[in-house]
């Protein structure tokens, strides 16, 4: 390829001499030159659109209106207007009426999972299958009570959040700690506990375990162990354990500082709608 | 063209450059700093925000040394996204008391800006303990060793004074019973719980790690549950001009 013939037109220079160097004056290319302009007319532009100079009560407002605030807010009113119609027909509906309502049961069960993926499954585990210490809401066992009133209850007001009045009360107590059982006793009775679920011990234990447990326990838990869903006292005769997993220790543990697991309440942290939604969704996961 | 001419002065006396280039570095600072300080829409004062108590610093200050920020951020912006994930938009007043603020710039793990109330004190120590055991995909790191470690009020009680000194309004009364008020929020039945609640309005108290003694457990939770629950949302109505 031949080359380009060379400029002979001497480039001007700016007259900056620096020790014998000189400085060329080209002219600034087209393109950049206009690029410049135009994003000198776009920030004037933008200036007046948007809010920008700060003044001596506020800033200047933009001829827009814009607010980050009144955009979000405009943005969530349209997501719940579109979706005012399913909300209101579930606040509305009796909680047994959802789940034979198709359309309803769909949305709840949709939107009540994403909801549990937000907020519960921390405790609860993504499946609901929980963790030590934090319920199962897979199987049939309910400490509150698994019917839909019930776990609505529940997540709606809590089970002893302290914040709200309107939450399930109910604590195991410590018999260890607040010494109304000797530590001999404690011993007997986590080793008769775990008979009530079927699992052999000593005879001798047993009897002896029978009488402290009708005498410490049944009250909450009755006198065969199945609890009470009313003071949320666990079943103590169905293989299914919150702490542990029905070994003696952990069983004398609960014994000797009781268990007050705590679940929040969220009422005003979600809408009746989500609360409404994720209750469904919960009963549908393994329910009565 | 006189004067835009004289540039070569300028340019050839090094100590004048520097000179001007900050008098000019100063104006723009000034005009971009100082409304902030004047300008009533950005000064937001909003019900229900109170200083941290001295259990709540010391759980802000492990919160830093270890890094949370890192991962966690402590700001919900005003967007449709994070306003249904994690609740209310964050308000800059929310931060008013924090010396630094922990807004953070990434999430590795969920933003943090409304974490209280929202899970139980036993979840927090389980999961602080092990993040695998309640969250299998987790990549947390451990913290069970706070359990162990002590707090020293003494040394809280500085650091309230401290952030006294940049401008949080602790009281006399608050910093007098510093030392004293770090005890107190652990244990619902001690004799100064009604003083305390007092000076904090509101606060937790009770025995956040479930274990004896005052550990960092203790004070990391405290904080945590704290995070986000000051201003009651149920009433504040946000103004639209911000």
């Amino acid at each position: 390829m031949a080359k380009k013939p060379v400029k002979k037109e001497d480039p001007k220079t700016t007259g900056h001499s620096w020790d014998g160097i000189e400085e060329f004056n080209n002219p600034l290319p087209r393109w950049w030159l206009w690029t410049l302009y135009l994003t000198i007319i776009w920030g004037i532009a933008y200036v007046i659109a948007y809010p920008a100079w700060p003044l001596i009560n506020g800033a200047t407002p933009g001829l827009l209106g814009y607010s980050s605030r009144i955009e979000v807010k405009n943005d969530i009113e349209a997501a719940n207007a579109a979706l005012e119609g399913l909300n209101t027909r579930i606040v509305e509906a009796d909680l047994t009426a959802i789940e034979s309502d198709e359309e309803l049961l769909n949305y709840a069960k949709r939107g009540g999972a994403a909801i549990f993926f937000t907020n519960c499954a921390q405790c609860h585990g993504e499946g609901g299958a929980g963790a030590d210490g934090f319920p199962n809401l897979n199987d049939d066992d309910w400490l509150w009570g698994g019917s839909i009133e019930d776990i609505h209850l529940t997540i709606s007001h809590g089970i002893r959040d302290e914040t709200d009045y309107d939450g399930r009360v109910g604590d195991m107590l410590a018999f260890g700690d607040d010494q109304m059982l000797e530590p001999e006793q404690i011993d007997i009775l986590a080793a008769y506990v775990p008979s009530l679920s079927g699992a052999e011990v000593d005879p001798a234990i047993a009897e002896e375990g029978q009488a402290l447990f009708l005498d410490n326990c049944a009250a909450c838990h009755t006198d065969d162990g199945s609890g009470d869903v009313f003071v949320g006292s666990a079943d103590l005769a169905d293989h299914i354990w919150l702490y542990g997993d029905g070994d003696e220790e952990t069983i004398r543990q609960t014994i000797t500082h009781g268990r007050k697991g705590l679940m929040p309440s969220w009422t005003g942290k979600l809408t009746e709608a989500q609360i409404r939604m994720v209750a469904v969704y919960v009963h549908t996961l393994g329910a009565e | 063209m006189g004067i835009l001419n004289k540039h070569g002065i300028i340019e050839r006396n090094g100590t004048l450059l520097m000179v001007l280039s900050l008098l000019v570095v100063t104006i723009g600072g000034l005009v971009e700093i100082v409304p902030l300080f004047y300008l009533q829409n950005t000064i937001e004062d909003v019900e229900g925000m109170r200083p941290y108590t001295p259990l709540e610093l010391a759980g802000r200050d492990i919160y830093i040394r270890e890094g949370c920020y890192v991962c966690h951020s402590q700001m919900i912006r005003p967007i449709r996204d994070e306003v249904e994930r994690y609740g209310h938009y964050s308000l800059a007043a929310e931060s008013q008391y924090d010396h630094p603020f922990q807004w953070g710039s990434k999430r590795t793990g969920p933003d943090l800006a409304r974490v209280g109330g929202r899970y139980s004190d036993a979840w927090h120590v389980a999961h602080l303990t092990d993040p695998r055991a309640v969250v299998p995909v987790s990549i947390m790191p451990t913290y069970q060793w706070m359990k162990e470690v002590p707090l020293q009020p003494d040394m809280i009680s500085d650091v309230v004074a401290t952030n006294a000194f940049v401008g949080t309004p602790y009281t006399q009364d608050m910093l007098d019973n510093a030392a004293a008020d770090v005890m107190t929020q652990l244990d619902p039945d001690s004799a100064d719980v009604d003083g305390f609640l007092a000076r904090y309005p509101d606060a937790n108290v009770r025995n956040f790690d479930g274990l004896e003694g005052a550990t960092e457990m203790d004070a990391l939770i405290a904080y945590l549950q704290v995070l986000g629950t000051m201003v009651d949302f149920s009433t504040f109505e946000p103004e639209e001009n911000r």
